[in-house]
């Protein structure tokens, strides 16, 4: 690093006396961040004992400071709530409907049930629904808080109990489908599962997107959205079961606005989306997770400095992920940060 | 800037503060994860100004596009300068009391009207009074760049011009205000924090100063030259003096990535002798007469890089280097030792250990406190210190302890490869997107973004030119051509094309870039080049 076009360097002749070292002077404090005040404590009751949080706080927050374990699929830290997955739900006395704990503000003397008969029932269902129509074989190996076999076992689901599972539909035959065409179920139909099963798509090198295994949590439309990247390539198309996560007229990603941050990929719960390295290892039977190391690292492209967990089996890099508490990612990467890497794979390949 | 060369914020702040001036910066595509905090900055009601002679993705995002002429910008800078003064809106409390030379500015900037500056720059008077007003009543501001200020021939004192708005309106020193260069490599901060300039030694420490300079001579056992070296354009000067004839070149390829390229070839291979440490065969180590190859520092070695806010953060060994391939330390301390010196275990805990020793900046960062605070943003003094958010808060502290922040007043003065009759097309080039430098990291993934070099030239050029999207054309400047396919991309204006530098294997654009450096940085005028498009087939005009 010779050159480096942001450096000003110091006059020719410094005038007498001055010592150029940097900074130019010390400052007697240490610059801080403006202090927020902290908004006063609220008092509630969770599982009948008093707990005192911050105001602004949300269920899930006042459980998790409880060290309470409250199932969540659609919630992750580095995005804004949109409760659509239902199994964090909880039960606050005096409320009609069961409540998602990841966006419901604590209120004062609010009293509630985290593990009531009424909500273990209603988590089972949201399960075993997600279950029945869903391949959830990878929920859970992804990120955080998709943890579903887990849950599933906990509140004794079984997805079994719609019956079989009906046949999947073709290539794009979902993305097709026009609202209003549904029909109650007759005859052989009605006693199997219907099921969002599908061909995987791979229309580019980088990444796949396997809909079979969506649960629409929504997660990658608010990290292509508001919520990071802020690209908009995708967003939640059709109505009721046919709803499913797809471009602007579905069409192919390298048609699409996609800019391949891969920012979707970090966040998906399930295994939906997938670098097209572990798609392809996976299928060849090569992916073996227990042979990986992860190593913290930095990314070698610009001057960010993007924090970047390298997933190393036999010497090679598999997959990148960014650390949700760096301050610099908060999770995120670009194309570069994520998928740029080959070129330290290929040196071995010669 | 102040003696510092390090951006003044953190990226929090880019999130927290009022309005943000994006200046040569299309970080969105070169910075996009910087570009992250910026937009929740814009979504908690920034301002974004964007000055950029191309309506790029970043400037989309921005209240107010400001398309100057590319070289233009210390016109644009002196008028907006001038605007506050005779607005009322200088700060003159905080001017008088944090900084020198202030009179010497409001002389220079006086005959930069908003008339002239429109005439000068290509941007309404109305926008510019417009930015002038809304940055100088600002509670919180903070200007961002890139290399569209800096790889100019009059590169410092594009900065020096930003400089001066920042002190006009106490804009720095503040939680949200602040003057941001964007580092355009993983560790181009960390280098020359650690001394890798020719002026300083590590931690800035100038290398002309007797008292910084014996430290060194009594740590390392050596006697340090006591005038500083040459920046790479002052090398590259000094290989057609026969003044330098032997280069040891790590981690770089300026074979492809320098101005003039046929000028460069013929300076490296007039060397007498060429070492070339790298993780790839480049082209320049394809000249080189001993090549050495290197583990990536990133992912096969151990140490530290610093990033954009100042922030050391470790880097760390996840593979083994291929076949003969060694860390870059290793490589070095065996060379000392074949050298006759021998320095020990090539450890890069110990020689960090070394650089808190000699550099006060970087003191209190210990390999355990970069673990446990996931990175540490300099100066950090002492093991209690917890680094600083934002630097040069002093100027805010009455009296200011250390020196005051002088005023540089500078003039405009524009590319040197001057638009002609011949030659009446701009030419500028930076980075896309999927793609870095000239290549040879990002050529290793397959990007679906990416359609190789191309010309990029205005609807109205495409259309004054009878130019075709993918028409292959010949670009010509004062010192050569290339052949490249065109792109329509309305993002430019009539007369401005872009080209990038990633593809040097199939368009070397180096080819037509002019050396015109800056005698202060060293850098060359990569943003502005004066072209000719010539149709294939067609007579060259005489």
């Amino acid at each position: 690093m010779t050159h480096d076009p942001h450096h000003v360097p110091a006059p020719e002749l410094p005038p007498p006396g001055l010592v150029y070292t940097t900074p130019a002077g010390r400052a007697t404090h240490t610059p801080e961040a403006p202090r927020r005040e902290l908004p006063p404590n609220v008092s509630l009751q969770i599982d009948g004992v008093a707990v005192s949080v911050p105001a602004g706080s949300t269920i899930l927050d006042a459980c998790r400071a409880q060290g309470l374990d409250i199932p969540t699929l659609c919630y992750l830290e580095n995005l804004t709530p949109v409760n659509v997955c239902r199994v964090c739900v909880v039960e606050v006395k005096g409320s009609r409907v069961l409540a998602p704990a990841c966006s419901r503000k604590v209120e004062e003397g609010m009293d509630v049930e985290t593990e009531s008969e009424r909500v273990r029932h209603s988590r089972k269902v949201v399960l075993e629904f997600l279950g029945s129509s869903v391949d959830l074989s990878l929920a859970g190996q992804q990120v955080p808080n998709g943890d579903a076999a887990r849950y599933a076992r906990r509140y004794g689901a079984d997805p079994g109990r719609f019956g079989p599972p009906a046949d999947g539909a073709g290539a794009h035959e979902r993305d097709d489908r026009d609202p209003g065409h549904h029909h109650s179920p007759v005859g052989e139909e009605a006693v199997l599962a219907a099921t969002v099963e599908q061909p995987v798509k791979v229309d580019n090198n980088l990444y796949v997107r396997d809909y079979s295994k969506c649960i629409l949590c929504y997660k990658c439309v608010e990290a292509c959205g508001e919520d990071a990247q802020n690209t908009f390539a995708i967003a939640v198309a059709g109505r009721g079961f046919d709803a499913r996560i797809s471009t602007e007229w579905d069409a192919p990603l390298p048609d699409s606005a996609c800019v391949y941050c891969g920012n979707c990929i970090g966040v998906c719960p399930t295994g939906a989306l997938m670098f097209k390295s572990e798609f392809d290892m996976r299928a060849a039977g090569t992916w073996d997770e227990s042979a990986q190391t992860t190593t913290s690292t930095i990314c070698p492209y610009c001057g960010v400095g993007c924090a970047v967990d390298l997933h190393v089996q036999d010497n090679t890099i598999v997959k990148v992920t960014s650390p949700m508490d760096s301050t610099v990612t908060e999770g995120h990467l670009c194309i570069k940060g994520r998928f740029g890497f080959e070129f330290t794979n290929e040196r071995r390949r010669g | 800037m102040f003696g510092a060369g390090g951006g003044t914020s953190s990226y929090r702040e880019a999130e927290e503060t009022d309005l943000i001036v994006l200046w040569g910066s299309n970080a969105r595509e070169t910075h996009p994860i910087f570009f992250h905090h910026l937009l929740r900055g814009v979504r908690n009601g920034a301002r974004l100004y964007a000055v950029d002679p191309r309506r790029t993705s970043s400037a989309e995002w921005a209240d107010v596009w400001l398309g100057l002429d590319v070289g233009s910008d210390i016109a644009l800078a002196n008028a907006i300068g001038r605007e506050i003064i005779h607005a009322g809106l200088a700060n003159m409390e905080f001017i008088n009391r944090a900084t020198d030379d202030f009179e010497k500015y409001r002389a220079k900037v006086e005959s930069y009207t908003l008339e002239y500056a429109e005439r000068e720059t290509g941007v309404p008077a109305a926008a510019i009074r417009e930015l002038a007003h809304a940055y100088a009543t600002a509670d919180k501001a903070m200007i961002c760049w890139t290399l569209g200020i800096t790889e100019h021939h009059n590169a410092v004192d594009n900065v020096l011009a930003l400089i001066d708005l920042s002190l006009l309106t106490g804009h720095v020193g503040k939680w949200g205000s602040g003057l941001n260069p964007l580092r355009g490599q993983n560790n181009v901060q960390g280098g020359g924090d650690m001394g890798a300039l020719p002026d300083r030694l590590p931690g800035f420490q100038y290398v002309e100063n007797d008292d910084l300079r014996l430290k060194c001579d009594a740590l390392w056992n050596c006697v340090v030259p006591a005038k500083r070296g040459w920046h790479l354009s002052g090398m590259l000067e000094a290989m057609d003096r026969h003044e330098l004839t032997a280069l040891y070149v790590i981690g770089e390829n300026p074979m492809q990535s320098e101005a003039d390229r046929t000028l460069t070839e013929r300076r490296l291979t007039g060397l007498d002798f060429l070492v070339v440490q790298d993780i790839f065969l480049t082209a320049t180590a394809e000249i080189a007469d001993v090549v050495l190859p290197a583990a990536a520092s990133w992912a096969e070695s151990e140490g530290t890089v610093t990033n954009s806010e100042r922030r050391v953060q470790r880097v760390r060994k996840a593979m083994d280097p291929p076949g003969d391939a060694r860390e870059d330390l290793w490589i070095i301390y065996e060379i000392a030792r074949r050298m006759g010196s021998d320095w020990g275990e090539a450890s890069a805990e110990r020689t960090w250990d070394e650089v808190r020793s000699i550099s006060p900046v970087h003191r209190g960062m210990t390999y355990k406190r970069l673990e446990e605070l996931g990175g540490i943003q300099w100066p950090c003094w002492d093991e209690s210190h917890p680094g600083e958010l934002f630097l040069h808060s002093r100027l805010w502290e009455d009296p200011v302890p250390g020196l005051r922040a002088p005023f540089v007043a500078v003039d405009h003065d524009p590319p040197v490869d001057r638009l002609t009759e011949d030659f009446p097309i701009r030419l500028t080039t930076g980075r896309r997107l999927d793609s870095y430098n000239t290549g040879v990291q990002s050529g290793g993934f397959t990007s679906p973004l990416r359609r190789g070099e191309s010309l990029d030239i205005s609807p109205e050029d495409a259309e004054r030119f009878s130019l075709a999207e993918g028409e292959r054309v010949r670009v010509v400047s004062r010192r050569g051509s290339v052949e490249v396919p065109v792109r329509v991309d309305p993002s430019l204006r009539p007369g401005l094309t872009f080209m990038t530098m990633h593809f040097p294997d199939d368009v070397a654009t180096n080819i037509l870039t002019i050396d015109a450096t800056d005698p202060k940085s060293g850098t060359a005028e990569f943003k502005a080049t004066a072209i000719r498009i010539e149709k294939l087939g067609a007579a060259v005009p005489a």
